[in-house]
């Protein structure tokens, strides 16, 4: 069972406080959207071995969303941050590069 | 046979005897021994039968490695089977019983069984039951369900309460034997928060058995100095009765606790599940011996040697007066030695190995007179439920007998395997060595914490360290490593104990004894002696083709039993690698799962049992309804009163009762389960168009809109009637079920999405009592309360108004689920009670009776108003309902409107809602589809629509129903048909879906 | 108006190796708002009688007090017969300002666990490491008890103070006594 931090209360705690919701940084797309833009915003999820970013909610504590990037292979959490931005932060990024000198950030959406 | 010696046991107490009965005959024991011992003081060795051949079993092991010895324990509410004798305290009053023979011990008629053995190898289940298709229900699966099973299932239900214990540490230090006493010493010396867990109800583990010097004094001296030293330092937890079952992600560990075990009664939980979350663990989790392979090794009275041993110097009892000692390593002697300083004889020690000179232990076994058969194995065990002899042949050999010697026990020991198993649970990996031909973990590969670094670190034995003095120092060096991860220093001079060491002779690799047995012997030599597992099993298995570890082991079921294979794992994989011709380290392990030995499923349900299994919320008016006859059903964790029963009426009876009072006279719907959500701020109107499909910025303050949100998918995901509170204020009612979730919903749109708008949401859904007041007589009851105007003009339909009602402060909607004259009311939720008490007796003279969710139904679809759940399940759009109208054609943008511009939203095909009403005025039954002609490409029938909901209207006097047809709407008049799973054929008519009052005149009175 | 009634009318039970206590009624305000202007910090402070608490904590004060709950909400505690006057009073000092003040007196239950092994029965129900090195002074923690939201915090170090929410308030009642049932001493804080 993970361990989460929310960046929002500074709570450290067990994953029974929190709850998962899924790949972050999604880019809505709305009316005037084609039909590809709405199917990949909608339903086309990144399913990575390694690297991943993620919405989470501290459902039991103070009840804001923010953003993990963490490994999905080994469970190693590089960080958490806040839910409001496009991308992950620079500070996160290096980490992720100091611990997985292999990953490059791919191009986000803006 | 065996008994108790006059020496008294290290851990046993003379002066205490305890009275127990096992199979119904009364023993005695003594405080301090296990059940295992006790029963082994009373001859008692033969204690069940194995699960397949239905063999004779007596007690192997002296600990939770414990394959054999497993019984039906305790009475009534606190009876459990399968429970290991090893690792049961005794207690006064202890029953016990044997299990999996009939109808006894002594005679089984199972054994018939081992007979067949020829014709039961691996895999013969999967063999046997295949063919004829029939005989598996008739034939096969009564017989194996009545001879299946080990233990008995309890009949009673469990009187003893558990918990759950969420503590926090620097360092668990799992086992309390010199290993792990001298990790938690040294982790604790650094500042560290210790955690130190031991399985057994004592400390020291087993080297105090097998003796040694520390630091000059005996191992029992050092074991009670370090508890002395530990027990003084504030920042040491030290547990007995506690062992470590689990080791998971990011440091998490659970402890299982038996607090009462051995005091059944006593007040309190009786198991405690400790939820440890610990920077770093250190795993002192010792080591299990390993049976050898060879003939008969199965026989009562065949023991480990360790175990012979701890039975010897622990609980002052001798398993047998002649007991051969069999082995391939050196530590064996410990055991010939202790026996033979215990007054017993040991006629022979064979071992398996050539040494070419006489040192240590083996110098000391000849000294004190014990035959050495240097070179030499058991051919066979002699005896059926005792050992009576073994017959000796050599290791080199095919088992050719040279001498018979007569014995009533054997110690066996084939080396030592470390406990690795909390080490593996998380990812940690092993390496074989070679030289104590064991797994042991490859401290290079550990599990992985949330920092990506290892946390778990093995001691002493468990670490592949069997000499005492490397025991220590592993342990004292895994501590301090771990101390360092931690960024703690241990103060100066801090160094581990000194233990003298003894010379020692290396142990040999012996996977079969005699190393050519023939197959003969090899059909007698048990690996698994719980599920019947042989080396002629395993064999057979790798000749089939199953040389994956993991399909031999499911193949033949070797470690499949309750003990998990920790005595027969390795065997097993030394045969199957040796029938492969392969090394050990290329077939690998199995995976080791938690928990480490099988633990109460009630201690992982903690407190969640009974009236506490799951949370049931209650409204402020649930007392009431508890006193007035409500029956409840479940809305997610609330429970609704379903209907309020009067007398001996049915539950039908009732609600029709309800329906008819509410049209005509009064309804009171306790309807404070509703969810309501305040929103408010600057961007308040343009978040709910968001939200909502409808417009919900153009409200007017003061008035009510029905309004409908869908995900962003398209598909209707709640309703509810949302009032404008102020110019930045709106009130949303949510479904019962939506409160949290559609809270959620909001909250995550601002919070991931549109950030930068001011909207501030609150979820006041509990600040509420609110009641619903339906009928024709609902305003003059709330007349009779007075205190504000309610009139058509002062209140008029779809608004809503604060004020005074017989004295509380109240908020009125004016809104209606029914069709009829409504009010619903708002009032402190510590007002409620007696609100509705004020209500009821205004009512009293109006008719007013309570009403419940039945009833509730039946009004709304008589109205053919949708309720989420029944009209839509997550695959139904609001243009599916005839909703189109609450779909605003203004706004450029709603959650769900991109999606229900999809092709396959906007086909004219869709299944939409329409009235039902069966030809004869039966009731629809719930869920039927409507057939179409011909069929799919499977073969099944078309289907046309489905029913989802459908009622017996007491006010039309006939069945109503509601569905969603193949274009429905154009189709009013044609008759459909739904076959019921009663076998009958439903014949029911495409009506509007409005039944009552299609004009709303009765709600807008 | 009637007398108010809380959800277990003040029940108790001293049974068990801590006393379980339902307290209230409580006067609460949820006050959401920017925690760093000005104006919402002053009519915070107004309304519950005490400074402003840091993150993570909660300040009290007889019946008064102000505990912070997230980034951008606090919760005000006081009288509860002076809910409305300071709702009110909070309303048209932030009339100007985008904030939303809500009484949520009667959406919740207030318990209180008094003696020396209250810790303890808290850590039997929450995820919560309770040593007192580690949750101790003005501490405010939201957490779950058992299955439901909650959160508590200790004016003493023999008592802890627990809000959840109304419909619960019997679950969790009797899940705290169950966790202080007699004889479950679990002697590590």
């Amino acid at each position: 069972m993970l361990n989460i931090h929310c960046p929002c209360c500074g709570v450290t705690a067990e994953e029974t406080e929190f709850h998962a919701h899924g790949e972050a940084h999604l880019k809505r797309f709305g009316p005037g959207s084609t039909d590809d833009q709405f199917e990949s915003y909608l339903f086309m999820r990144k399913n990575p071995k390694g690297v991943h970013f993620e919405r989470w909610r501290h459902q039991n504590g103070c009840g804001k969303w923010f953003h993990v990037a963490r490994c999905t292979m080994t469970l190693e959490v590089f960080g958490s941050y806040s839910a409001q931005t496009y991308v992950p932060p620079q500070d996160i990024i290096d980490k992720i590069q100091h611990r997985r000198p292999d990953w490059s950030a791919e191009a986000p959406a803006p | 046979m065996s008994t108790r010696l006059a020496t008294p046991g290290r851990l046993t107490d003379q002066s205490k005897p305890l009275n127990f009965s096992f199979n119904g005959k009364t023993m005695r024991g003594y405080a301090g021994d296990t059940l295992a011992s006790a029963l082994l003081a009373n001859d008692q060795m033969l204690v069940g039968r194995s699960f397949k051949y239905h063999r004779p079993r007596g007690i192997v092991a002296s600990g939770p490695e414990e394959p054999n010895a497993l019984v039906n324990l305790g009475e009534e509410g606190r009876f459990e089977p399968n429970q290991r004798v090893t690792t049961t305290e005794l207690f006064e009053g202890l029953t016990a019983a044997s299990q999996n023979h009939w109808p006894t011990l002594e005679f089984d008629v199972g054994a018939i069984n081992k007979h067949l053995s020829r014709f039961l190898p691996a895999g013969f289940y999967y063999k046997m039951f295949m063919y004829p298709r029939a005989f598996w229900k008739h034939v096969y699966e009564p017989v194996i369900r009545h001879s299946a099973g080990l233990g008995k299932a309890p009949k009673a239900r469990d009187e003893d309460t558990y918990e759950h214990f969420y503590s926090f540490c620097d360092v668990l230090v799992v086992g309390g034997g010199v290993a792990g006493l001298q990790a938690a010493l040294t982790a604790a010396r650094a500042g560290a928060r210790v955690i130190l867990f031991e399985q057994s109800d004592h400390w020291g583990g087993r080297a105090p058995v097998d003796g040694g010097i520390i630091n000059g004094g005996p191992v029992d001296q050092y074991v009670e100095e370090t508890l002395a030293a530990l027990k003084s330092m504030d920042n040491v937890e030290m547990r007995l009765r506690i062992m470590g079952a689990g080791v998971y992600d990011h440091g998490y560990a659970l402890g299982y606790e038996r607090l009462s075990d051995h005091t059944p009664g006593a007040a309190g939980p009786r198991h405690r599940l400790w939820r440890v979350r610990a920077a770093q663990i250190i795993t002192a989790t010792g080591a299990i011996e390993r049976p050898l392979s060879f003939a008969g090794n199965d026989i009562p009275g065949v023991m480990l040697a360790s175990a012979v041993r701890d039975y010897v110097v622990n609980y002052g009892v001798s398993i047998g007066d002649r007991t051969v000692v069999v082995t391939n390593n050196d530590n064996a002697y410990l055991t010939a030695i202790a026996l033979k300083h215990a007054g017993l004889d040991v006629p022979v020690i064979l071992d398996a190995r050539v040494l070419p000179e006489d040192r240590g232990l083996v110098e000391q076994a000849k000294a004190l007179g014990i035959r050495v058969m240097m070179g030499h194995a058991i051919s066979s065990v002699k005896g059926g439920k005792r050992v009576t002899g073994v017959n000796i042949c050599a290791q080199a050999g095919e088992g050719a007998v040279l001498e018979e010697i007569a014995c009533d026990a054997v110690a066996m020991s084939g080396g030592w395997s470390p406990v690795v198993h909390l080490w593996s649970h998380c990812g940690g990996k092993l390496r074989w060595d070679t030289t104590h031909a064991c797994f042991s973990p490859d401290v290079d590969n550990p599990p992985k914490g949330a920092d990506g670094m290892g946390f778990v670190t093995p001691a002493g034995a468990a670490s592949g360290m069997f000499a005492l003095d490397d025991v220590l120092h592993d342990a004292h060096a895994a501590a301090e490593g771990v101390v360092t991860c931690l960024d703690m220093k241990l103060p100066k001079g801090v160094s581990a104990p000194v233990a003298e060491r003894r010379e020692e002779s290396p142990m040999a690799a012996v996977w079969m004894m005699p190393q050519g047995a023939s197959a003969k012997l090899r059909e007698k030599s048990w690996l698994d002696y719980q599920n019947d597992v042989k080396v002629s099993d395993v064999r057979l298995a790798a000749q089939e083709g199953f040389v994956s570890v993991e399909h031999a082991k499911r193949y033949t079921t070797l470690g499949m039993a309750t003990d998990q294979g920790k005595l027969s794992n390795i065997n097993g994989l030394a045969t199957l690698a040796g029938a492969m011709d392969k090394d050990i380290p290329s077939v690998g392990t199995t995976t080791f799962r938690p928990p480490y030995h099988p633990i109460s499923l009630a201690s992982i349900a903690g407190e969640a049992k009974d009236h506490v299994f799951q949370p049931i919320r209650r409204t402020p008016l649930q007392d009431w309804h508890d006193a007035n006859g409500a029956e409840y059903e479940p809305v997610g964790h609330w429970r609704r009163p379903y209907a309020f029963k009067r007398g001996s009426e049915t539950t039908h009876d009732a609600v029709m009762r309800e329906v008819t009072n509410t049209r005509e006279k009064l309804g009171l719907l306790d309807a404070s389960t509703l969810g309501k959500l305040i929103v408010k701020g600057p961007d308040a109107g343009k978040f709910l168009d968001m939200m909502y499909t409808n417009m919900m910025s153009t409200l007017k303050p003061g008035k009510c809109r029905y309004g409908l949100m869908c995900n962003e998918n398209g598909f209707l995901i709640d309703d509810g009637v949302v009032a404008r509170i102020d110019e930045d204020t709106w009130l949303c009612h949510t479904t019962t079920g939506g409160a949290e979730t559609i809270h959620a919903h909001m909250e995550e749109w601002l919070q991931t999405e549109w950030w930068d708008w001011q909207v501030y949401v609150a979820n006041v859904t509990e600040q509420y009592a609110q009641v619903a007041v339906v009928g024709p007589n609902a305003r003059k009851a709330l007349e009779k309360l007075g205190g504000m105007d309610v009139s058509k003009e002062a209140l008029g339909f779809m608004e809503w108004v604060d004020g005074t009602l017989g004295g509380f402060n109240v908020r009125i909607y004016r809104i209606s689920f029914s069709g009829e004259l409504s009010y619903e009311i708002a009032v402190d939720a510590s007002h409620g009670r007696a609100f509705w008490d004020a209500l009821m007796a205004v009512g009293a003279d109006l008719g007013a009776m309570p009403y419940g969710t039945e009833c509730l139904h039946i009004l709304r679809a008589e109205k053919g108003f949708i309720m989420i759940g029944d009209e839509t399940d997550g695959t139904v759009i609001p243009q599916d309902l005839g909703l189109g109208w609450a779909i605003s054609k203004k706004k450029e943008d709603y959650l769900g409107k991109r999606a229900q511009e999809r092709s396959h939203m906007t086909d004219p095909n869709r299944w939409k809602l329409v009235g039902l009403e069966t030809v004869d005025g039966s009731t629809l039954p719930d869920g039927a589809y409507a057939v179409a002609e011909g069929t799919n490409e499977n073969g099944q029938r078309n289907t046309q629509g489905r029913v989802t909901s459908t009622y017996h209207s007491p006010t039309l006097g006939k069945g109503i129903a509601m569905g969603l047809i193949h274009n429905g709407p154009d189709r009013m008049g044609e008759v459909v048909t739904f076959p019921g799973t009663d076998g009958k054929d439903y014949k029911a008519k495409i009506v509007n879906p409005v039944f009552y009052d299609a004009d709303g005149e009765k709600q807008n009175v | 108006m009637s007398e108010p009634m809380t959800a277990l009318k003040g029940a108790s039970d001293t049974s068990g190796i801590a006393t379980v206590t339902e307290l209230g009624p409580r006067g609460m305000i949820t006050l959401r708002g920017d925690l760093t202007a000005k104006p919402v910090v002053k009519a915070a402070v107004a309304a519950g009688g005490v400074t402003l608490p840091e993150r993570g904590h909660c300040a009290t004060e007889g019946k008064g007090g102000i505990a912070w709950m997230s980034p951008d909400e606090l919760l005000i505690l006081c009288d509860y017969a002076t809910v409305s006057d300071r709702i009110a009073d909070l309303h048209s000092k932030l009339a100007k300002h985008h904030a939303l003040a809500v009484n949520v007196s009667d959406a919740r239950a207030v318990f209180q666990v008094t003696g020396p092994y209250a810790r303890e029965v808290i850590a039997k129900l929450a995820p919560v490491d309770m040593h007192p090195d580690q949750f101790n002074g003005t501490m405010f923690r939201r957490t779950r008890i058992a299955q439901v939201p909650a959160a508590f915090w200790m004016p003493d170090g023999d008592t802890v103070q627990i809000i959840c929410f109304r419909s619960v308030a019997q679950y969790v009642f009797d899940v705290l006594n169950m966790a202080a049932q007699d004889g479950s001493e679990v002697g590590v804080f």
